[in-house]
């Protein structure tokens, strides 16, 4: 049993009780960012900032919205939007942030790939975020199907009827995620449990892997320097706060992300206000109708890439496909085989591949939306076999990297 | 080392711009049928040529068997022979009150839905008198004088009597055009009109079979229920809503809805009703969001400042 002594204050009762010096010591004081690193370096604690509006618009929109296929969405659309006062307010930063979560992810993950910051220890910070993309995107599709609309309905439909595809044909699976033949009340309940517990409890558990997953390999930096950062830290604690390559998280860093985090609100909070109809889709406007399918379907834009390789392939193959980029990414440390955690711009012909893939995943967001007609399905089904290519060519173009 | 991050940040707005463009505007425009506007002019349809004649038209309109036999004309002090729900057992739809219809639609859209209703409406295709399939309108084929001449005259005494445009709420211009067909239930609508507080369930009930029967005989009359309007205004898109009032064929071909006839002023207050029920707080969101900016703004100005300061001893 520890030995307790009568606190000379609050501060001194709360750290022989939660060592709180040590710990603020540990997660900001003398959490060591290197200094060279630039403002993608801050999108961590932006997506930080998304996720936590996302939690509390949903706290304030659970209140008022009712999970039944007859109330829905009259409770979305009708009592949030009209009665509720600023409940347009939570909506439209609800579905904004999600929107919004997915482009710094995307950004944040590119990042990622172009400095290497994926190899030499920090395979677990890479596995820990593509987790949390998966479990983003699975958060994602199913708050889509809350509000009951149209693309809410037939988004569902579609989706779940992936399994029954095909050489899959596992249509008992497809009644088993549904609880119905199609979409109905059983299926928006569950899907409701998800988006409201189970999934933003895993999302918090990633989260906390993911920061931890740091704690050992620090971050990466932009010029791929190895630093020590012992000898770093204690340079900066002895006085050397110039000469030292390391900044404290807090309040070094912070400055600098709060700096970013302003800039990105500006036109997070323009978007909210001015421009939200890209997050907010006008089909999904009209009220769920099991007889009448949309012209159109097409998911939101962050599924668009994965969606276009599965749609421009026979079916078979349109699922393998599907499947292999749904997971490709989490390999991504070891398909590289170079040891050269550096920007791509150092990395011959690693730079070509970072920057076709990402024109690639461009290209197929966009084909992913067109209707698969004439030329588009082409330029589709060029752009998915390029993906494949991409990583099926990844371990050799990066055997054979000159060490830099 | 010199600082790449102006041109990080040039690269990465680029791109998510390029993705913004191709899958908003670029992938929309391709989706969506374009339409071009005709300013709600109707130029397929013939002007009226002469000078009216507000008491003569007085006397067609309101003379025994003309108009009045179906219409109801209110402010005229004219009530409708029948009710709603046996109106449109009749007729498909129940007929609208002619009070402000001078103001609602285009005088020479009123000229030719006149003469000829099938032509002025643009619902030839499902009105085939060859093939005996009549349109409740009976056409006016004249009252033994110049027939362009009588149009004229029934068209200015119905002028005569419409309020003002300015007089014309978006509410009263929605409820005349559109709310005999669509129902608007987050303004409490429904085809047969304002839904009243009711203190007893039994006249709750009995309104609400009246509203059934009266759909039933909507329904039969025009394929299917045409829908509730509520959300149109975040549904469609402007150009859309306005080119489909303007001439519903021209998006979707054969389609039993007529042609309306308003004037482009009037269907901005229809639109404008549309927003009411489906974009409430839309002033509210304005104007908080011009504070919410300059707050951010600010914001951002003080966390300039704060970076400047840490990174001062840093570098």
């Amino acid at each position: 049993m520890a030995n307790f002594t009568k606190a000379t204050g609050i501060k001194d009762w709360l750290n022989q009780r939660l060592a709180i010096e040590k710990v603020e010591k540990v997660i900001a004081s003398e959490y060591w960012i290197p200094k060279n690193i630039n403002f993608l370096w801050a999108m961590g604690m932006i997506l930080v900032f998304t996720f936590k509006m996302l939690l509390i618009s949903g706290i304030f929109l659970m209140m008022y919205y009712q999970p039944s296929v007859e109330q829905a969405f009259d409770s979305v659309n009708y009592t949030i939007m009209r009665e509720v006062d600023f409940g347009w307010l939570w909506r439209h930063v609800h579905a904004v942030a999600s929107s919004v979560t997915f482009l710094i992810m995307y950004i944040h993950m590119f990042t990622g790939i172009y400095y290497g910051s994926y190899k030499k220890g920090r395979e677990m910070i890479w596995i820990s975020g593509m987790l949390l993309f998966i479990t983003f995107s699975a958060a994602a599709f199913s708050g889509y199907m809350l509000p009951w609309g149209q693309m809410s309905y037939w988004a569902g439909m579609v989706i779940t009827n992936i399994f029954s595809l095909g050489g899959l044909h596992m249509d008992g699976l497809v009644e088993w995620i549904r609880g119905d033949y199609v979409p109905a009340q059983a299926f928006l309940t569950r899907f409701y449990m998800l988006h409201v517990l189970l999934l933003p409890l895993a999302i918090i558990g990633l989260m906390g892997l993911h920061f931890a997953a740091l704690r050992i390999p620090h971050v990466n930096n932009q010029d791929g320097e190895e630093i020590d950062f012992d000898a770093e830290a204690k340079k900066y604690l002895d006085g050397d706060k110039k000469g030292s390559k390391v900044m404290r998280f807090a309040n070094d860093f912070l400055s600098k992300d709060m700096m970013v985090l302003g800039i990105f609100l500006i036109f997070f909070f323009y978007l909210v206000f001015f421009n939200y109809g890209f997050a907010l889709d006008p089909v999904n406007m009209d009220k769920a109708d099991g007889l009448i399918t949309p012209k159109h379907i097409y998911p939101e834009w962050y599924f668009l890439w994965s969606y276009e390789i599965l749609r421009p392939f026979s079916t078979n193959v349109g699922l393998i496909a599907f499947g292999f980029a749904q997971v490709i990414y989490l390999f991504l440390p070891w398909l590289d085989r170079s040891s050269n955690a550096v920007a791509a711009s150092r990395r011959g012909k690693f730079k070509i591949w970072f920057w076709v893939l990402l024109i690639d995943m461009i290209v197929l967001t966009a084909m992913g939306k067109l209707p698969p007609e004439g030329i588009f399905s082409t330029i589709g089904l060029v752009a998915a076999l390029v993906f494949i290519a991409l990583w099926i060519i990844l371990p050799f173009i990066t055997m054979n990297e000159k060490k830099v | 080392m010199k600082n790449k991050e102006p041109l990080i940040l040039v690269v990465v707005v680029a791109f998510s711009l390029l993705v913004y463009l191709l899958v908003e505007t670029y992938a929309h425009s391709v989706m969506h049928k374009h339409v071009d506007s005709q300013n709600f002019e109707y130029k397929d349809l013939p002007p009226v040529t002469k000078t009216g004649d507000i008491r003569n038209g007085k006397v067609l309109v309101t003379g025994a068997g003309a108009c009045i036999g179906c219409h109801s004309i209110e402010s005229e002090g004219i009530a409708a022979n029948i009710d709603v729900v046996s109106a449109a057992a009749i007729y498909g739809v129940n007929p609208p009150d002619l009070s402000d219809v001078g103001v609602l639609y285009e005088t020479k859209f009123l000229a030719n839905l006149i003469k000829n209703p099938t032509h002025a409406l643009n619902v030839e295709h499902k009105f085939d008198t060859s093939k005996g399939q009549m349109h409740p309108m009976v056409a006016f084929y004249g009252a033994g004088g110049d027939i362009d001449q009588e149009v004229a005259d029934m068209v200015a005494y119905l002028k005569s009597i419409a309020i003002s445009i300015d007089d014309l709420t978006p509410k009263m211009a929605y409820e005349n055009a559109c709310g005999r067909c669509h129902s608007m239930a987050y303004e409490s609508w429904t085809e047969i009109g304002q839904t009243p507080k009711f203190k007893n369930k039994i006249n709750e009930l009995a309104y609400e079979i009246k509203t059934l029967k009266y759909q039933d005989s909507l329904k039969a009359y025009m394929g299917k229920l045409p829908p509730d309007l509520s959300m149109y205004y975040r549904s469609r898109s402007e150009s859309f809503l306005s080119t489909f009032v303007e001439d519903p064929q021209s998006h979707l071909k054969g389609t039993a809805m007529p042609r309306v006839g308003v004037t482009a002023e009037v269907f901005d207050k229809l639109y404008e009703h549309m927003a009411d029920s489906a974009d409430t707080k839309r002033a509210e969101r304005d104007a908080i969001g011009k504070n919410v900016m300059i707050y951010i703004i600010i914001f951002a100005i003080f966390a300039f400042l704060w970076k400047k300061q840490v990174w001062r001893d840093l570098k």
